[in-house]
């Protein structure tokens, strides 16, 4: 057993209301740079739809995430080593940027310039890489919002699998989620697989995957690698960038931005320990509707003394075991059984997970479509809602997915009986496989969600690692040049500020 | 005055690029490796690149491969070989025409899209345009020195260019005496490839001395970095654990904090 601590987040898909507070957060705070305009480290999908970038979830066009092998090895889905090096001088697996969309601006100085004009001035959108006057924007990075566009396009949304588009299509207005994205940070990450330079790696403290900007070279295999599509590749600076998960934040002991701003409270964040030794096999195992229960094996018990023994043994705080007793995520994922892993099929064991939102079952009850009991819809007798949210949580395997929907129904009857009729009720948490105790805790994490009980985060104790008195005073007025790559003229290969200002919005009075 | 041209083009100016490009390449990498970078642009136009890029790279190499072994071995190892000067001249020009042909067709692709695509051309440094153009060049005047080779197949000028390059690395300061009547268009080729390793510390090139081919060697595939030292039992001012507590000079100190660092 070889015990490591990760920061790992849930987000509650049931109480996500889709006002991207969190991805204008994040963009504000990481991406308003030159060459990422287009990156959005996090992102909100109205599902179902293709999503950001286009097709992400088509892994047979874009070959991100791993494949087993009939040997029971796992290998990048890309191919191995040598077949990624042979990729090396054009990546045809490599989406282009309009794959995301051509980033933009508007002339908005033209509105306030304008000489008296015939007819009202208006901005118009100009490209972000060219300068040049874009005629129609046709894509960008929240195009499907709130079910934009025809069902037709939206219906190649992968996750129809086994579902008859047709009915869906009929009654789709019943079921719309939103799925906010970011990176994974997985615990088998495929773009760290693919990384010819080496140049990411995963953080033994805190499991926080990371490009380390001096190393890459910019040989694009991570952005095909990641199934995600959660790897950006900055096209000023030619190297590739992802969401850090805010990590000067988390080891202070703060959420991300993303989860800080979240107006819903749908986010959580705690320590999950796991056994580095079981990833490999977890990973493997043939059958990928076993992904998700094989994951859950890795995750370690931190109230199990002889877990907390080979956690201290490798050097992890006890101020660390006990955030991992109180955390959420632990709570959610392995005590509770209500959050799944995106897409666990894609074989990198990701440690984002989410609640399955309870809006299809709700809707549908409401409008008297299905039986229910003391409020308690059936859940089961929703056969495409539930067929769609197994191909995004557990790889099609619907059972994880009824059970957990029913938890969270019978938190909500159980807590209505309770406060509104002043009853309670022991044979709702029976019925599925919960204590009173369990249930009302799941109700002050999940319903209340307070700061304190949402964000359990240790600070990163650097103290212990490194000697501050050795750092003092260690950095001049040089800083040895911060890594911006083009704030001045260099002898090497810099300056192209150029570009920038070619950028502006040129205020050309139309003839 | 022609001999004072052909000793600084052929007789100290390739000194001056090796050295440029050794000692460049040494001095950006060790200042500033966030520069160091292939600097794609596949990512904002496929387009032309996916067979440019490919015909382009794989020439180049077979190229930049048949000259360094054809040129830098010494003589007398062919000699030893058995290889005829006439038959390394017809391998030569047969390996060297194919490659060469499709390098060209892979640069004029690539040249094409960096100077019509807006797309290219607007994110593009004027060195990355003036690379291509100058590789562009380099490969013109390459695949135009075969109508010269192919009246000299017995490999007379060929082993005239060897002596040179055997010469030079020997430091022999007769070397460039050997050029002296050789055709122009293998003069230009010498003085614009010497040229190109010249500018290269300076351009994307750099990318060349990064060939991730270490990547095969990785031993599986994930790599994890951690910032608790292996010693936890020493530390710079608290000593070994148990002992008195030891201080270095400032700049030991911060040495050690420095190599410490590593991975946060």
């Amino acid at each position: 057993m070889k015990v490591r601590a990760q920061i790992a987040m849930v987000l509650n898909l049931d109480k996500c209301i889709g006002c991207h507070t969190c991805s204008i957060t994040c963009k504000n705070v990481w991406t308003n740079r030159e060459g990422v305009e287009y990156a959005w480290f996090n992102n909100v999908e109205t599902k179902p739809g293709i999503g950001y970038p286009k097709d992400w979830e088509n892994q047979d066009r874009w070959k991100g995430g791993w494949v087993r092998r009939k040997n029971g090895k796992i290998v990048p889905r890309q191919g191995a080593k040598w077949r990624i090096l042979s990729k090396i001088f054009a990546n045809p697996h490599l989406p282009e940027i309009d794959d995301f969309y051509e980033p933009y601006t508007f002339e908005y100085e033209w509105l306030q310039s304008a000489p008296e004009l015939q007819a009202q001035p208006t901005a118009r959108p100009r490209s972000l890489i060219t300068g040049e006057k874009l005629n129609k924007i046709e894509w960008s990075g929240n195009w499907e919002d709130m079910l934009g566009g025809e069902f037709e396009k939206r219906s190649h949304d992968y996750n129809f699998d086994g579902v008859q588009k047709e009915i869906y299509g009929q009654f789709e207005k019943t079921f719309m989620m939103y799925l906010p994205r970011l990176c994974e940070h997985c615990l088998n990450p495929a773009c760290l697989a693919s990384c010819p330079s080496g140049a990411i790696y995963k953080r033994a403290e805190d499991g926080i995957v990371l490009i380390d900007q001096e190393k890459c070279r910019g040989w694009r295999m991570c952005v095909s690698g990641c199934p995600y599509k959660k790897i950006y590749y900055n096209w000023a600076t030619g190297k590739s960038e992802k969401c850090i998960f805010c990590y000067p934040r988390i080891e202070t002991g703060q959420p991300t931005v993303c989860s800080e701003t979240c107006v819903g409270r749908i986010r959580y964040l705690g320590v999950v320990l796991y056994d580095a030794d079981r990833i490999d096999s977890a990973a493997s195992v043939e059958d990928p509707k076993d992904l998700y229960p094989a994951q859950l094996d890795v995750f370690l018990d931190p109230n199990d003394v002889t877990v907390q023994e080979a956690a201290r043994a490798e050097g992890i705080t006890d101020q660390w075991l006990e955030a991992a007793m109180r955390s959420p995520v632990y709570k959610m994922a392995v005590e509770w059984k209500i959050a799944f892993p995106l897409h666990p099929e894609y074989r990198t064991l990701p440690m984002v997970w989410y609640v399955p939102p309870l809006s299809p079952i709700q809707s549908a009850a409401e409008a008297g479509k299905m039986s229910v009991q003391d409020g308690m819809p059936d859940v089961r007798s929703l056969r495409i809602p539930l067929r769609y949210l197994a191909n995004l949580l557990t790889a099609g395997d619907e059972e994880p997915i009824a059970a957990a929907l029913e938890r969270m129904l019978a938190m909500r009857a159980y807590m209505r009986a309770k406060s509104v009729e002043g009853r309670i009720d022991e044979s709702i948490p029976e019925r599925v496989g919960l204590t009173r105790a369990r249930i009302e805790e799941m109700y002050r994490i999940m319903a209340l969600a307070a700061y304190e009980d949402r964000y359990v985060i240790p600070t990163a104790r650097r103290e212990l690692d490194e000697d501050a008195y050795v750092l003092r005073g260690s950095s001049g007025f040089g800083f040895r040049e911060g890594t911006q790559g083009r704030t001045k003229v260099n002898l090497f290969g810099g300056g192209a500020d150029k570009a920038r200002a070619k950028r502006e919005p040129r205020l050309d009075i139309p003839s | 005055m022609t001999d004072f041209i052909n000793q600084l083009a052929f007789g100290w100016y390739p000194y001056l690029a090796v050295t440029v490009l050794v000692v460049g390449s040494i001095l950006r990498f060790d200042s500033n490796q966030y520069s160091w970078r292939s600097q794609s642009s596949q990512f904002l136009r496929r387009r032309q690149m996916v067979l440019g890029s490919n015909l382009f790279h794989m020439g180049i190499l077979v190229l930049l491969m048949g000259h360094f072994v054809g040129l830098l071995t010494p003589i007398n190892v062919f000699d030893a070989l058995g290889v005829s000067h006439s038959f390394k001249q017809t391998t030569a020009l047969v390996v060297g025409g194919i490659a060469g042909f499709f390098a060209y067709i892979g640069c004029t692709l690539l040249l094409h899209r960096r100077l019509f695509d807006t797309r290219i051309r607007k994110s593009s440094s004027v060195g990355d345009i003036l690379v291509l153009i100058l590789i562009w060049l380099q490969l013109t005047l390459g695949l135009l020195t075969t109508w010269w080779t192919l009246k000299h197949l017995d490999g007379s000028e060929m082993v005239k260019f060897m002596s040179w390059a055997n010469g030079m690395l020997r430091l022999d300061p007769a070397a460039p005496e050997i050029l002296k009547d050789v055709a122009l268009v293998y003069k230009l080729h010498i003085i614009l490839g010497l040229t190109l390793f010249l500018i290269t510390p300076f351009t994307r090139l750099v990318h060349i001395w990064s060939a991730p081919v270490w990547f095969l060697l990785r031993p599986g595939y994930q790599i994890v970095r951690t910032r608790r030292s292996k010693h936890t039992a020493a530390s710079p001012t608290r000593g070994p654990a148990g002992g008195a507590p030891s201080y270095g000079g400032p700049t030991v100190l911060r040495q050690m904090a420095e190599s410490g660092q590593e991975g946060a």
